[in-house]
């Protein structure tokens, strides 16, 4: 008959009978304490990710299931971080999944004193016939001396630092195409 | 750095343990300094004649490592004999133009040469385009010897002797003993078996002699030998996500991916003058026509070609200074008409936050995207002014958009870290509602542009018509293929698309297109390079295999510095890259960061141009003449070496020079934006400093809407010592309000003994440590330290000075009615001495636009 170690339910004879004296292994583990697992072993899927606070680029990884993130957590494998987050990365969890999160498109018209949801693609119109509206209204095509300008002051940009480097080159390479030249970032303070 | 980056700094923990010395320099006792071996408490706002005592305990007791310095930098380089240093002239050095209120460089340079700056205002250097600009230094314009009283080592021994430990006693508040104990830390641990290294951040940029900072710590780190070596640097630690990202691929409007300068208008007139004007003759930017014809070649496509200059004349020109304080100060004057702000909350995080608001509040339109409104979006519905009643929302007109935006976790795309590493991150779910990326947004208003613009014949409109727009939508939200844009920033071949695998594939014949140079090789053989994780415990300690770093996946620039001139390792211990002479070529535990078959005997033959005038023992290969720069002989706009000068608002005069403060600094002269006495003012007695607390994160937009961050860090505060704290009856807990002649805020007040008077000149001088993270939304609020602080700022890149300026501390809560200068115009205190920050040589600088004060004329006169 096989030897079966969990039913020696007295953990001193466990230790003994496994060669575990220091019941600091596997003896120590009564039938419940087995039978735990993470919470997070029941992810769909672990995503790679970085996290989005400061400039150490500490590794993280995304636990989701049905299609929502149940934890953030430090990835290990990373050589800068080694599994480690601070306060504010340990937080990502929050930052993503919190109630403060607004999901509507907000509209303040001239002078009101309240705001008004308006819908995703109405807006995006919007903004896109104020741009073109403001670019033909401030357009400088050259200087009294005749230099090429080829611009608009009448626009600007501020903001960067936290997006990505895709989407840093979409708007420099669209807003430069604009005539925009007052593009900056949070590397400017 | 315990404190803003604190999983960084286990690396500096675990270099203790293996015996480093750590030693801090900072107003403020913080988590950093309780690990330190070394706390160096100093005056806000002096460390260059802190770090200009070391270079001259450097040198004077001849701590220099000379095989390092005689071949690695310009020391040998003879200067033109037209040079007078500020020893010559009261803080002044030679070429001060009253008329412009500017300086002209000319005097600065070498001897008989001319060298154009690998960054910085190039415009202001080159002059007009000359073949020969950027030429080597012939063996006649060097000394070897270092003796000849006008090279460089000779110039920079001058300049900096007066800078003794008493002098920085009397300046720094630090204790001559205390300054000798750093000194000698660090020349003690540099040489050929050790480096020593410096980590900083915004502390030492935000001031109106930021950049001049950093070139002092360059000059210690020339000086020791610590530059392209392993364990060496200065590092400059970021503090978002991908701000070296947003440097890189710049959302900022002075430059072009890659580094590459934005048009001027006066002088880039065309490709061949833009080419002419910023390619340097000889090192690594004689290669920029290559840079600038591929990028264009990414942006414009098929409408790019050789007979219309790839489309250069689509670029906006600039006129002069368009940053950050310049912008908003037009807004405040009604100049601009629309804004928009992506992930950023300029009403609390930048300087003088009621003048950045009265801005907003000039605008026809503004776009606001982040995760929920900010200040910066609800500015016209209860920010400070608007409660006190100074303005009702019924007064502002701008219309204002807040769209939500996705996060991290909802897109793919990548971060460029501290350290130059790109970072993919992976989009693990779908955004919620109506949140989407700033992909999504930019990309699709580009659309609807281009629809906008569709029937237009106008000239002004063929840049849009012409935009290469075409990148793969994803899904029913229409994501844009985040990965196809790094294909296009990577470059590839035309018309074939095959990635390219080295910015030295780059071409200047239409057949690559390449978004920004520097990153080409991230997506090497198609492959995203930037999303490779085999885990550090599985590489060498370099873990070359982890993300990928620029350039070519270079961990550790100018890496050839870390061999000697022979081109072996300085020593065993710090081995790093070398040159392998039975196989010909650089080798070594990282990517070798030189010409990979150039020997270390290579010398240039007469007439050489471009990459081959760089000789075998030049390892900066991005300068013209190969060699680090001890004294910058052009590209800064305030002076070739750095030199001490007081904040705009500070307590002290000068004690160096008569010269009070930087010379070239930028001013807004308006009502909005009053300054006090530039030193011992007495509204305004202490010095203030700003900065950031662990658990939250800049103006709070990423923060302060979290509640487990809010509990450990609730609520805003300043600090001050206990002396302080008697001096003007403040308790621990209670409230105190500090103020400037621009504004006021309230705080908690933490009495401790982290801050503590400084002895300086026979006076008690107090600092005050002010978080800034707070204002009045989020779940936690508080005042915004912004509230304090001026437009002021560094000319060479026009960034603020918020970590050292003048304040008064009373107790008790700031009181109601209005206060905010850029609200109600203050009526100047009066009644006492008003001390010049000017030389009289200096006084009477122009005002320009919008108030602006600058020295930078020749680039504004057609502004």
């Amino acid at each position: 008959m096989k030897f079966d170690l969990n039913k020696l339910v007295w953990p001193a004879l466990r230790q003994v009978s496994s060669g575990d004296v220091a019941g600091l292994g596997k003896a120590s583990f009564s039938k419940r304490t087995a039978s735990l697992k993470s919470r997070l072993s029941d992810a769909d899927r672990v995503v790679p990710s970085v996290c989005p606070y400061c400039g150490v680029g500490c590794g993280q990884e995304v636990y989701v299931k049905d299609e929502k993130i149940m934890d953030i957590e430090g990835d290990y494998a990373s050589p800068i971080s080694r599994g480690c987050l601070c306060p504010k990365g340990s937080a990502t969890m929050q930052l993503v999944t919190g109630t403060h999160r607004h999901q509507k498109v907000l509209y303040r018209r001239p002078y009101g004193t309240k705001w008004e949801e308006i819908p995703l693609q109405d807006a995006m119109d919007m903004v896109a016939v104020r741009v073109k509206k403001a670019r033909d209204a401030t357009w400088e095509d050259q200087t009294g001396k005749g230099h090429p300008l080829r611009r608009t002051l009448g626009i600007a940009h501020l903001g960067g630092a936290t997006l990505d480097n895709e989407e840093n080159y979409l708007i420099k390479k669209l807003f430069t195409s604009l005539g925009m030249v007052q593009i900056e970032n949070q590397a400017r303070i | 750095m315990a404190e803003c980056h604190p999983v960084g700094f286990q690396w500096v923990m675990e270099a203790k343990r293996r015996g480093a010395t750590i030693i801090h320099v900072d107003p403020r006792f913080t988590r950093t300094s309780a690990v330190a071996d070394l706390h160096v408490p100093i005056r806000a706002g002096t460390d260059i004649a802190f770090l200009g005592a070391i270079v001259n305990y450097i040198i004077s007791n001849d701590r220099w490592f000379r095989e390092y310095v005689v071949n690695y930098t310009n020391a040998p380089a003879i200067i033109n004999e037209k040079f007078q240093d500020t020893e010559d002239l009261d803080g002044l050095f030679s070429g001060w133009d009253a008329e412009k209120g500017q300086y002209d460089t000319s005097s600065w340079g070498y001897e008989g040469v001319e060298v154009s700056p690998a960054a910085g205002h190039r415009e202001m250097f080159s002059g007009e385009p000359r073949s020969e600009r950027g030429a080597m230094l012939s063996a006649e314009k060097l000394d070897p010897t270092l003796s000849d009283p006008r090279c460089v080592f000779q110039i920079v021994k001058r300049h900096y002797s007066r800078y003794t430990p008493e002098m920085v006693e009397e300046t720094c508040g630090v204790p001559r003993e205390l300054f000798l104990k750093v000194a000698e830390a660090l020349c003690e641990n540099s040489g050929r078996d050790r480096t020593s290294a410096f980590c900083y951040a915004v502390g030492w940029t935000q001031h109106t002699v930021g950049v001049q900072y950093i070139r002092t710590a360059a000059i210690i780190q020339l000086l020791l030998g610590n530059i392209g070596r392993p364990g060496g640097g200065i590092m400059a630690l970021r503090g978002h996500s991908s701000i070296q990202g947003s440097t890189d691929i710049p959302t900022l409007y002075n430059m072009l991916p890659g580094y590459l300068p934005m048009p001027k208008a006066t002088y880039d007139t065309d490709l061949n003058k833009y080419v002419e004007y910023n390619k340097s003759a000889t090192g690594w930017w004689s290669e920029f026509p290559k840079y600038i014809v591929s990028l264009l070649k990414a942006w414009y496509g098929e409408a790019a070609r050789p007979d219309n200059d790839w489309c250069y004349g689509y670029l906006p020109h600039i006129t002069g200074d368009h940053s950050h304080m310049v912008t908003v100060a037009a807004m405040a004057d009604r100049m601009v008409k629309g804004y928009f702000v992506m992930g950023e909350n300029p009403a609390v995080g930048s300087m003088n936050a009621a003048l950045q608001r009265k801005g907003l509040r000039g605008l026809d339109w503004l776009v606001v995207r982040d995760f929920a409104p900010t200040e910066t979006a609800e500015f016209w519905r209860s920010a400070p002014e608007v409660v006190r009643g100074e303005v009702t929302p019924e007064q502002i007109g701008t219309e204002v958009f807040f769209f939500p935006c996705s996060a991290h976790t909802e897109k793919d795309g990548s971060f460029t870290n501290t350290q130059r590493l790109l970072q993919w991150h992976h989009k693990a779910i779908e955004p919620p509602g109506d949140c989407r990326s700033e992909l999504h947004f930019v990309y699709h208003l580009g659309k609807r542009l281009k629809e906008l613009y569709r029937h237009s014949d106008a000239a002004k409109d063929r840049p849009i018509l012409d935009l290469a727009w075409n990148y793969r939508e994803i899904g029913e939200m229409q994501e844009p293929d985040a990965e196809e844009v790094l294909a296009e920033i990577n470059g590839y071949t035309l018309p074939e698309r095959n990635p390219l695998s080295a910015y030295t594939e780059v071409k200047d014949d239409g057949s690559t297109a390449c978004g920004c140079w520097i990153y080409c090789g991230c997506r090497k053989d198609g492959v995203n390079q930037t999303a490779r994780r085999k885990p550090g415990s599985e590489q060498d300690w370099v873990a070359l295999q982890w993300g990928w770093a620029w350039p070519a996946n270079r961990r550790l620039l100018y890496n050839r510095a870390s061999a000697d001139p022979d081109g072996n390792p300085w020593s065993e211990r710090k081995k790093y890259v070398w040159w392998d002479a039975a196989q010909k070529k650089w080798t070594g535990f990282d990517t070798p960061d030189f010409i990979a078959t150039r020997p270390p005997d290579y010398r240039p033959p007469e007439g050489a141009e471009g990459i081959a005038t760089l000789s075998g023992i030049d390892p900066f290969i991005m300068q013209a003449e190969g060699k680090g720069w001890l004294y910058d002989p052009s590209g800064l706009l305030d002076g070739p070496l750095p030199t001490h000068y007081e904040p705009q608002e500070s307590v002290l005069k000068n004690p160096l020079y008569g010269q009070q403060c930087n010379p070239a600094r930028l001013e807004w002269i308006r009502r909005d934006n009053p300054y006090h006495k530039a030193w011992g003012d007495p509204h305004y007695p202490f010095v203030a400093t700003t900065y950031r607390l662990t658990e939250h994160h800049t103006a709070g937009g990423m923060s302060r809407w979290l509640p487990w961050l809010n509990e450990l860090q609730p609520e805003m505060f300043i600090e001050v010592s206990p002396e302080l704290a008697e001096l003007r009856g403040l308790e621990n807990g209670g409230w105190a309000t500090v103020s400037t002649i621009r504004g006021e805020i309230e705080a908690r007040v933490l009495v401790t003994e982290r801050l503590r008077p400084l002895n300086i000149q026979d006076e008690v001088l107090h600092q005050v440590g002010i978080p800034y993270h707070w204002s009045w939304i989020g779940r936690s609020t508080g005042d915004a330290a912004n509230e304090l602080t001026a437009f002021v700022a560094d000319p060479n890149v026009s960034i603020e000075e918020s970590k050292a300026f003048s304040v008064n501390v009373v107790a008790g809560r700031r009181p109601p009615g209005p206060r905010a200068a850029a609200a109600a115009p203050l009526t100047e205190p009066s009644g006492f001495e008003d001390p010049p920050r000017d030389l009289e040589a200096v006084q009477g600088k122009p005002i320009g636009h919008h108030g602006l004060r600058t020295g930078k004329k020749e680039l504004t006169e057609e502004g």
